[in-house]
């Protein structure tokens, strides 16, 4: 059984993370999978959302301890890992964590990558590094910081302690709860729901949402105009408000 | 090593027994030890449907063993939260979310701890002979073991107040006429009452039991809105129970359900 188990569901890809016997630890070949297939489904036209998934106990519960022990420091200066962790940033499309169990560490930076994150009842989040002597090494202390502000993110990297979900969502982590058995199935559904959107469109609002990250507010707003008139170029966006207007729906052709 | 829980398996039923009778069965380290071990055999065996909670002797529980605790009154304070946090705060909340029943058969006295706990299983059958004590607040102590949050939910705030400010011995019969336990049988009979109901519920639909319960519960600090979201959920996945379609094709069937628990 391959680890990462890639599936279709219309214009949703959905990639579970599948090492059961490792807690899902993300290693650097299944990060080499989730970006290689990340990369195809971005040039894929008939796909316009991802989902990654885990189990009912463990989302991933972390990074691959052995392989991470045996790296000294001029193994780790040149590690590949960030480019890998690049290579699954980049991807242009909507993509939504669905998590259930544990999401630690490493597996806890890729839910903080992704776009947005549904969630099991059952879910905790956690950056364990500190107990281990090193720190979060994949984005944990920055993007952490960004959405939930500085107490909760320094208390979360500084202790190791992990937090449940329903803290996780009054902290703005996670978008949706649900019970943990309707998790993925409802992440679908988020999921198709926005792939029903123009994907032309659905790329540059995630590219506006991604920018603000990273500007000022001043040249953010100028970002989002740009973006915005680009879609006024679109076919989509007439198609979009014509059938709003003639009260049908729409049909997107990505152009 | 002392056995201050006795557990046994028999018909889908884990019968766990406090058993340090010379002390009312009142907790001490190892006994709280010795029942989280239970639980966690409860938690994962699947053929246990139902668990049903006694005491032996002539007591069901007397709380926390005073004689285990620092209370040299010269001595520094001691630290009560710590046992509360290791112990009974785990305790109450494993309980509550255990997907099975879980039936007290309060045989005699109940007092603090001792009291909250039984009180707040989720079915209780007292014996006509036993009390409930609310025994905190005569030491200078608040309700614990789930107790501020359950009293006033059974019985009402006005009487939640008097009974936790109070600390007076409440009777069986007072306790079922206020809606706080569910029977009270006389006392030969308490044995066999509650092993019956456990038993029965042991063979009846165990995810759909709960599912019942979790919704029952979070009902207490939802509001509506959520707790319609719950129900959606919760019929959604009782619907693709085993158990459910055995009890739609044996209603049709007109033949008594075998459910699986599943």
């Amino acid at each position: 059984m391959s680890e990462l188990i890639v599936a279709r569901h219309e214009r949703v890809l959905l990639l579970t993370l599948n090492r059961p016997q490792a807690r899902n630890a993300l290693n650097n070949a299944l990060l080499e999978q989730i970006a290689s297939e990340l990369e195809k489904a971005a040039r894929d036209t008939e796909i316009s959302a991802c989902v990654i998934f885990g189990n009912d106990r463990f989302f991933a519960a972390g990074a691959d301890l052995n392989e991470m022990a045996a790296n000294d420091m001029p193994a780790t200066l040149n590690d590949i890992r960030p480019r890998l962790w690049a290579r699954i940033d980049a991807f242009n499309k909507p993509l939504i964590a669905a998590v259930n169990g544990y999401a630690l560490g490493a597996g806890y930076e890729l839910v903080l990558l992704c776009d947005t994150v549904v969630a099991g009842d059952n879910a905790r989040f956690g950056l364990p590094e500190i107990t281990l002597g090193i720190m979060p090494g994949a984005g944990g202390t920055q993007r952490l910081i960004r959405s939930v502000g500085k107490a909760l993110a320094s208390r979360m990297v500084l202790t190791g302690e992990a937090i449940d979900v329903h803290q996780a969502q009054q902290a703005g982590l996670v978008s949706d709860v649900h019970p943990a058995g309707l998790t993925l199935e409802y992440a679908l559904k988020l999921a198709k729901t926005i792939a029903r959107h123009s994907p032309l469109a659905l790329q540059a609002a995630k590219q506006a949402l991604r920018q603000s990250q990273e500007v000022g507010l001043h040249a953010g707003l100028q970002q989002e105009r740009q973006l915005f008139t680009l879609l006024s170029a679109t076919e989509d966006r007439q198609e979009g408000i014509n059938a709003f207007l003639q009260k049908r729906q729409p049909e997107f052709k990505g152009r | 090593m002392d056995a201050f829980i006795l557990s046994h398996v028999e018909q889908g039923v884990m019968t766990i027994t406090l058993n340090r009778p010379e002390r009312l069965n009142s907790f001490n380290d190892v006994m709280h030890q010795q029942l989280a071990e239970c639980l966690k055999q409860a938690e994962r065996d699947d053929t246990i449907r139902c668990l049903l909670i006694t005491g032996a002797g002539r007591g069901f529980c007397a709380g926390q063993d005073l004689n285990d605790r620092n209370v040299d009154p010269n001595g520094p304070a001691p630290d009560l939260g710590m046992s509360v946090e290791r112990f009974y705060n785990p305790l109450v909340r494993r309980l509550a979310k255990l997907p099975k029943p879980v039936i007290a058969a309060v045989n005699g006295v109940a007092a603090g701890a001792g009291a909250t706990l039984a009180l707040g299983c989720d079915m209780v059958i007292a014996a006509r002979s036993a009390n409930f004590v609310m025994a905190f607040s005569k030491l200078g102590l608040v309700p614990d073991c789930g107790g501020t949050w359950l009293l006033p939910r059974t019985a009402g705030r006005a009487r939640a107040m008097g009974l936790a400010l109070l600390g007076d011995k409440m009777s069986a019969e007072q306790a079922q006429q206020w809606g706080m336990i569910w029977q009270v049988v006389d006392d030969a009979e308490l044995a066999d009452t509650s092993l019956t109901l456990a038993r029965h519920l042991a063979t009846q639909p165990t995810y759909g039991l709960g599912l019942i319960k979790q919704a029952l519960l979070a009902s207490e600090t939802q509001t509506l809105d959520q707790q319609l979201d719950m129900e959606r959920d919760f019929q959604r996945m009782a619907g693709r129970s085993d158990d459910y379609r055995e009890g739609v094709s044996a209603f049709l069937a007109k033949r008594p359900p075998q459910f699986s628990g599943k």
